[in-house]
C-alpha cells in the first residue's frame, strides 16, 4: 500500500468537511474519487498535501506518517497535487513553470532526464516553452499543470478536476495522458471528478464521496453499474 | 539654452534623489507581494543603514566598499529579525493586525534607537569617505557623488533583475507573491521566501541609506519617515507589487520633488507628493504598470 489515509476529519471552523474519511492506494494504481461539487473531494486532496490539517485521523505514504508534515516536505517526500483550475503561474513562461514543479530536485541530472520526460510526455508544451503560461488554452494549461507536478518526481499523483472546464475531445486526451502516466512510469494516482463517467471508465478503484463522507467504495467496473451511482451521476 | 541646462541639472539632482527612493521602494513592493503587507518598518531600516555605515566610517575608518557589505548584512539580519518576531505570528491573523504591527515596528525602531545611549535623536554630520569633485559637462555639472550614487544603484538593479528573473529562489519568489498555495504545492517554503525577501528588500533599504548619507550628509533616527514614506507612495505610483515599477515611480518621485523644490518652492516639495499619492489612488489604484487592483 502506497497511501494509506486513515479515518480523517477536516473541520473548517465548525464545520466538518470530511468525516472519518479512509482511503488507501497501491503502487501504480489509478484511484478516483466521484462525488457532487461540495462533498469533500478538494479538501480530501488539500490534506493529503499538507494545505489542511486534519483534526483527526492519519495519513501514511510509503509507510510513514506524513500527516503533521508541511506541504513542502510531503512534495519532497513525493506526493505532488495538480490544483484544480490549473493554477498555472500565468506570468511565468512555460518553462520557468516547469522548473517550478523540479523546486525539490536538487540533482542536475534528474532534472534534465524529467524535463525530457515531461516534453515527450506533452509534446505540444515543448513548442511553447518561452510562452507565459496565461497564454496557453485550457488544455494546453492542463498540460503544464501535470507536467509541472511531475517535473517534482512523484510516486503519487493528486490531480484536483483535470477535466473542467475542456471539451470532451480535450478531456479524452487528457485522460489518455493520465493513463499513460500511470502505465509508463508506474505512478499512482488519485484522481478527483465530477465527470463521473470518464473517472468510472479509467480507473481501477472508486470512491464516492457525498456529504464528506465515504458512502461506497470497490471496483470502478462494480460502481459503474451500481444502479443508485448511474442514478446520481451517470445519468443521461 | 540656459533654462535648459537649469532644468537638465535639475533632472540630474531628481534622478539622484530617485534612485535612492527606488532602492527603498523595491523593499515595500517586494514586501508587499509576498505578504500583502505595506512594511512600515521599511523606512527605518534605511535609517538603520545610514547610521551602520556612519559608525563603520566615522569611528572604525572602514575603507567604504567593505562599508556597503557590512551594512547590507546588517540591514539583512534586522530585516530578517523584524519579519521573524513581529510579523510571522500574525501569519494567520487578519491583515490590519499586520499593518498595526508594522506601524508599532517603525515606532518601536525610532523611539529605541534614539535613545541616548544608541543613536542618540540629535543630528549627526555623515562622515564622506571622499570630497565632492563636480564635472562640468558644459550643459550640466555632475558630482562624483552622483555618479556613484547612479553606479551603484545601476549594479544593485541589476543583481536583483538576475536574483529574481534567474535563479530558482527568484522564480520561487514570484511564485509565492503569486499564488502561495500553489507555490507550497511545488514544495516551495513558503516562510523561507518570505523570510529571503525581507532579507533583500533590507539589503536594498541599507544601500540606500549609505548613499542618501554620502548625498545628503547628515543623518537622524527619524530621517527614514519621509523617504519611507515617500518611496512608498513611488512603489505604489509604479505599481505596487511590481519590481519595475517601484524603480519607475522612484525616479519620478525623485524628479517631481526636485523640480518642485526648484520651480516652484521647496515648501511644497512634500506635499506635492502627497498630491500624486491622492491621484493614484483617485485615478489609478492599481499604479502605472498595475494591471489589476489588488483587494487587501
Amino acid at each position: 500500500m502506497l497511501l494509506n489515509v486513515q479515518g480523517i476529519t477536516v473541520n473548517y471552523g465548525s464545520i466538518s468537511a470530511l468525516r472519518d474519511v479512509s482511503l488507501w492506494a497501491d503502487q501504480g494504481e489509478l484511484v478516483s474519487v466521484i462525488g457532487a461539487n461540495g462533498a469533500g473531494k478538494t479538501t480530501l486532496l488539500k490534506t493529503v498535501s499538507g494545505i489542511l490539517r486534519p483534526a483527526k485521523g492519519n495519513i501514511e505514504f510509503d509507510g510513514r506518517d506524513i500527516t503533521r508534515l508541511r506541504p513542502e516536505k510531503i512534495v519532497k517526500s513525493g506526493v505532488v497535487m495538480v490544483p484544480e483550475g490549473r493554477r498555472i503561474f500565468p506570468d511565468l513562461t512555460v518553462k520557468e513553470n516547469l522548473e517550478l514543479g523540479a523546486y525539490t530536485i536538487k540533482d542536475r541530472h534528474l532534472k534534465k532526464t524529467l524535463f525530457e520526460l515531461v516534453i515527450t510526455t506533452f509534446p505540444r508544451l515543448k513548442e511553447r516553452l518561452k510562452q507565459h503560461g496565461g497564454t496557453l488554452s485550457g488544455g494546453e494549461q492542463q498540460m503544464l499543470a501535470m507536467g509541472r507536478a511531475l517535473m517534482g518526481d512523484p510516486r503519487l499523483l493528486l490531480l484536483d478536476e483535470p477535466s473542467m472546464g475542456l471539451s470532451p475531445i480535450i478531456t479524452r486526451e487528457i485522460f489518455g495522458l493520465i493513463e499513460l502516466i500511470r502505465r509508463e512510469k508506474s505512478i499512482s494516482i488519485i484522481l478527483v471528478e465530477q465527470n463521473a463517467h470518464m473517472a468510472l471508465e479509467h480507473s481501477q478503484r472508486a470512491y464516492v464521496l457525498e456529504n464528506g463522507e465515504i458512502v461506497m467504495e470497490g471496483p470502478s467496473s462494480e460502481i459503474k453499474h451500481n444502479p443508485r451511482i448511474i442514478d446520481a451521476y451517470l445519468g443521461v | 539654452m540656459d533654462i535648459l541646462s537649469y532644468v537638465l541639472q535639475q533632472g540630474i539632482n531628481g534622478l539622484q534623489l530617485g534612485a535612492v527612493y527606488a532602492l527603498i521602494a523595491l523593499g515595500y513592493t517586494m514586501v508587499y507581494g509576498v505578504l500583502r503587507l505595506i512594511n512600515f518598518a521599511h523606512g527605518d531600516i534605511f535609517m538603520f543603514g545610514a547610521f551602520v555605515a556612519y559608525f563603520l566610517i566615522a569611528k572604525f575608518g572602514i575603507p567604504i566598499y567593505l562599508v556597503f557589505i557590512i551594512t547590507m548584512l546588517a540591514c539583512a539580519i534586522a530585516g530578517y529579525l523584524i519579519e521573524k518576531i513581529a510579523y510571522k505570528p500574525l501569519r494567520d491573523a487578519p491583515k490590519i493586525s499586520l499593518l498595526i504591527t508594522a506601524v508599532g515596528v517603525s515606532l518601536f525602531l525610532e523611539y529605541f534607537l534614539s535613545l541616548n545611549a544608541i543613536f542618540t535623536p540629535n543630528y549627526i554630520a555623515f562622515p564622506r569617505p571622499f570630497d565632492v569633485k563636480g564635472y562640468d559637462l558644459s550643459l550640466f555639472t555632475i558630482t562624483n557623488v552622483q555618479i556613484i550614487i547612479f553606479i551603484i544603484t545601476f549594479v544593485s538593479l541589476f543583481l536583483l533583475y538576475l536574483l529574481i528573473y534567474r535563479t530558482n529562489y527568484g522564480r520561487a519568489m514570484r511564485a509565492v507573491s503569486h499564488d502561495k498555495e500553489t507555490a507550497a504545492l511545488m514544495g516551495i517554503g513558503i516562510d523561507g521566501i518570505i523570510s529571503f525577501t525581507f532579507i533583500v528588500g533590507a539589503s536594498l533599504a541599507g544601500v540606500g541609506g549609505i548613499l542618501y548619507g554620502i548625498a545628503y550628509p547628515q543623518i537622524n533616527v527619524f530621517m527614514g519617515i519621509m523617504p519611507g514614506i515617500k518611496s512608498f507612495i513611488a512603489a505604489v505610483l509604479g505599481g505596487i507589487g511590481i519590481i519595475h515599477g517601484a524603480v519607475i515611480g522612484g525616479l519620478i518621485i525623485g524628479i517631481c520633488e526636485v523640480f518642485v523644490s526648484a520651480f516652484l518652492s521647496s515648501t511644497f516639495r512634500d506635499g506635492v507628493i502627497f498630491i500624486i499619492l491622492f491621484a493614484v489612488l483617485l485615478f489609478k489604484p492599481s499604479g502605472i504598470l498595475g494591471k489589476r487592483i489588488e483587494k487587501v
